[in-house]
């Protein structure tokens, strides 16, 4: 019977984990706009090199918050 | 054949797609309806970002309003710079830009392309529901003004307003909802699952170690939820109960405090399992239904006063012939002020120079503008129409004759505090019910099994909370609301909701509301008129300021003005002349017939044209009305009494007569002040009233009125501080969407008798003090969601047996 100790936490363990990423995304403002990036998806891109600052800039915006 | 095909096509712009004039200006095959368009296209072609054009057709922002050259100077002052950056970084500074002109995805396109056209800026992101983008650029390289001119060149000018400055902080979505709702909802999941074993070993569970291990992990999931997620219910209920008023959330309180306090009794003592599995359900399941209901527009303000409307910066004239622009907040009494064409008024003043031509239209709700001569006093509010004209301040911006009208104690009531739903006054008398239930259980079991008391009173307030009552309202509300935006009918809160469905009558404003802004139509009434004879009929029209003689200047077709002689005025009735060898008078009909016998009438204003003193015809300029407006009123008139309210002047009373029938009121020449008193008399007679406008001179009456619904013909556009905002395109609907609105108190009176037949299977079991957790467990999140369902399919049901 020990083992549903083992998986009982391992559970909840797992469980919080993923609160604690929901609570992240929610608070580094991936809710925030819902809309544009499913049209920014569509749009050919022709520099690689914009992505990575895309993120560069939302972590920047989350600090200031 | 195939040419004349083509002739006959209407041309449309290729960057705006408006209609094109016949003289048009073109580049290779593409056509353009202005220069402004012209220049965007080019722009945009030169920096090899034409793929605008094919991600949706015609996106462009018509460009025939050009904006003035020097508009963003204020942007050079530091102060203002400081309150506009929202982060800044060394060089690097983080902007945010209201767009209002936002509107497909080719604008997120090219937007998003701006580094492309200026180096200097680095990044360029949208927020599109929000209509907001941020701009990071190095300052070194290029200037806040810079960036604003170059969005402006390509047609998309920041909306920067008064409010922008005051507040510094920008208002920041509050996540901590969200927040609740997460951590509710994963304890919950997890308090169901590790209730399990004891819901079906219903309590005889063999491994009693197992089974303290689980009660006590429930224990620890349910003290973020108790403290945290609930707390919001908490202080409701006893801010509420301070102010010796019992609102909905005052029994949920009681209801979870109870389950908790019960449960960690259970627990710590090894009796029981407890009700913490109810007690979370019923936290998660109703902060959902807060958040549905709480859903905010977000590209919407329904809170904007006089400031959003003005200009920021405002060319001051100094003594030595300066001009510098300066914000205007800084405006003194005493400094000259030089206002351009189309530019708002920021403060009151004396005309010092040129030729003012004010529409007051939106201040006052007249549809023709004012001339003012020099020395008169010129109200803030107004538009220039015409050259530009300058003017000595008298008053400060924040005392202006417009912004008085804000001082006004109207302002700052809060609506929703003058009238509580009768969902409040509903769950009181469940409330009170649901105690004397209690009361008497306990006085039964207190003779019968005293030991049975404390349970079968815990369980009745545990098991009878009024969530359903609750979801059912926050359910119907949300939803509704969601059905009613996507139909442009934006409604700011559920109580607007409700005070709908109470209202019995309608006030409607002319200008704007019912007619349309800046729209009439011309029709000339006489003998068909030649090309001479219109060219002449255009000189002399064009000589005047008179409204009248604009609108008919720009009704008549280009043509250059003919050689004209002893040319005269006469205010307010008429103007002659000799133009090459004809004398030709246009005006009133005393001004061109020299008579006084009146003609056969008929509404609108009319302008009589003589040639060599024999009457020709006549021009008619009638206001062009809503399409729709007969059925609309006469559909309306059978379930409310209407009345039409309008700063105009009453040239077209006979005309709404007809149209709104022999029993509504009409008012003309109405102050802001007046719409006001006139809105407070009629509920001083017990009316619960709508009004309906869409101007600043309304926006007293708006505020005043039981639910004030601003219309706007563009939804970016600014309206008026208002409790719901209509798109001028679904007027023709008002009539079922007020039905629509009117169904509100049906649907939840429905899901209400649903969750009373819950209460009554619950309150069964309670009563008898045998409440198991797993009824709790099971009629709990089972009544919610077939509440939810309930409401939320009916509302839809509704909306399409409406046909909106």
């Amino acid at each position: 019977m020990s083992v549903i100790f083992v998986l009982i936490s391992a559970s909840l363990i797992i469980a919080t984990g993923f609160l604690i990423a929901f609570i992240w995304s929610v608070k580094s403002g991936q809710y925030d706009d819902d809309y544009t990036p499913s049209v920014r998806m569509l749009f050919d891109e022709d520099n690689a090199s914009q992505k990575s600052e895309t993120k560069e800039i939302q972590n920047k915006s989350t600090k200031t918050t | 054949m195939h040419s004349k095909s083509i002739v006959q096509e209407k041309t449309t712009c290729y960057h705006c797609g408006e209609d094109c004039n016949e003289q048009s200006i073109r580049i290779e095959e593409k056509q353009f309806c202005c220069e402004g368009c012209k220049m965007v296209y080019e722009i945009i072609n030169q920096n090899g970002l034409c793929e605008y054009y094919d991600i949706s057709e015609q996106p462009g922002i018509s460009q025939k309003i050009k904006v003035r050259k020097g508009k963003f100077d204020f942007l050079d002052d530091q102060t203002v710079q400081q309150k506009l950056i929202h982060f800044s970084e060394g060089v690097q500074k983080h902007v945010i830009f209201y767009l209002p002109q936002m509107h497909c995805s080719s604008c997120i396109w090219l937007i998003e392309h701006l580094p492309k056209l200026n180096m200097g800026i680095v990044k360029s992101q949208v927020n599109f529901p929000k209509k907001e983008v941020t701009i990071v650029y190095n300052s070194d390289s290029v200037s806040l003004k810079k960036v604003v001119e170059l969005l402006s060149e390509i047609g998309y000018e920041p909306h920067i307003s008064l409010n922008d400055l005051s507040s510094s902080k920008i208002k920041k979505y509050d996540k901590t909802k969200i927040y609740k709702i997460g951590i509710a909802g994963f304890c919950f999941g997890n308090i169901m699952l590790l209730s399990f074993p004891e819901y079906f070993s219903s309590g005889n569970m063999e491994d009693t170690g197992l089974k303290t291990l689980f009660s006590f992990l429930n224990l620890g999931l349910s003290i973020p939820v108790f403290f945290y997620c609930a707390s919001e219910f908490f202080v409701s209920a006893y801010k509420s109960l301070k102010k010796k008023f019992l609102n909905i959330d005052a029994p949920i309180a009681l209801a979870v405090l109870i389950a908790f306090v019960r449960s960690v009794y259970e627990i710590t003592t090894l009796t029981g399992a407890g009700y913490l599995d109810s007690m979370s359900g019923i936290v998660f399941f109703m902060l959902i239904g807060r958040f549905f209901q709480n859903k905010t527009y977000q590209s919407l303000s329904f809170e904007r006063d006089y400031k959003s409307y003005f200009p920021l910066g405002v060319n001051v004239i100094y003594a030595d012939g300066q001009e510098k622009q300066i914000p205007v907040s800084n405006i003194k009494v005493g400094d000259r002020i030089k206002i351009n064409s189309h530019e708002i008024i920021p403060a009151d003043g004396m005309l010092f120079m040129g030729k003012a031509n004010i529409d007051y239209s939106f201040v006052t709700g007249e549809s023709l503008p004012v001339e003012k001569s020099i020395g008169e006093i010129i109200y803030a509010g107004g538009k220039q129409i015409g050259s530009a004209i300058e003017l000595e301040v008298v008053k400060e911006v924040s005392q202006s004759y417009l912004t008085q009208l804000w001082n006004n104690d109207v302002f700052k009531a809060d609506k929703t505090e003058q009238k509580t739903s009768f969902i409040h006054a509903v769950s009181r008398y469940f409330t009170y019910v649901l105690f004397s239930i209690a009361i008497v259980t306990a006085v039964y079991w207190s003779i019968n099994d005293s030991s049975r008391v404390w349970n079968a009173v815990t369980s009745i307030l545990i098991v009878a909370c009024p969530c359903a009552l609750l979801l059912s309202s926050t359910f119907t509300n949300g939803n509704m609301l969601n059905i009613l935006q996507r139909l442009k009918f934006f409604i700011k809160n559920e109580n607007v909701l409700e005070r709908i469905s109470d209202a019995d009558t309608i006030v409607f404003d002319k200008t704007g509301t019912i007619s349309l802004q800046s729209q009439s139509s011309i029709k000339f009434d006489g003998i068909k008129l030649d090309s001479r004879e219109e060219q002449l009929i255009r000189t002399i029209a064009n000589q005047s300021n008179h409204p009248l003689s604009k609108a008919i200047v720009s009704h008549l077709p280009f043509q250059k003005s003919l050689h004209i002689k002893n040319y005269s005025e006469e205010k307010g009735k008429g103007s002659s002349a000799i133009i090459d060898g004809e004398h030709i008078k246009i005006g009133s009909p005393q001004f061109v017939l020299l008579d006084k016998s009146t003609l056969s009438d008929d509404d609108g204003s009319k302008v009589y044209v003589s040639i060599n003193n024999e009457i020709i015809g006549r021009y008619i300029i009638k206001t062009k009305y809503r399409n729709e407006l007969e059925n609309v009123i006469s559909s309306l008139k059978s379930t409310y009494s209407l009345a039409l309210i309008s700063g105009d002047n009453n040239s077209e009373e006979h005309k709404l007569r007809s149209v709104f029938g022999n029993n509504a009121e009409l008012l003309f020449d109405q102050h802001p002040q007046d719409k006001l008193n006139y809105i407070k008399e009629l509920q001083n007679k017990g009316h619960k009233v709508i009004m309906i406008g869409d101007g600043l001179n309304d926006s007293g009456a708006l505020q005043q009125s039981d639910v004030g619904i601003a219309i706007s013909d563009d939804i970016n556009n600014f309206s008026p501080g208002c409790d719901a905002i209509l798109d001028g395109k679904q007027f023709n609907k008002l009539k079922q969407l007020f039905d629509y609105c009117r169904k509100e108190k049906s649907i939840i009176f429905g899901s209400f008798i649903i969750s009373i037949l819950y209460n009554i299977i619950g309150l069964y079991f309670a009563v008898q003090g045998d409440l198991s957790p797993v009824i709790a467990a099971i009629l709990m999140p089972v009544s919610s969601v077939s509440i939810m369902l309930y409401t939320t399919t009916l509302s839809s049901l509704f909306a399409r047996k409406i046909k909106i």
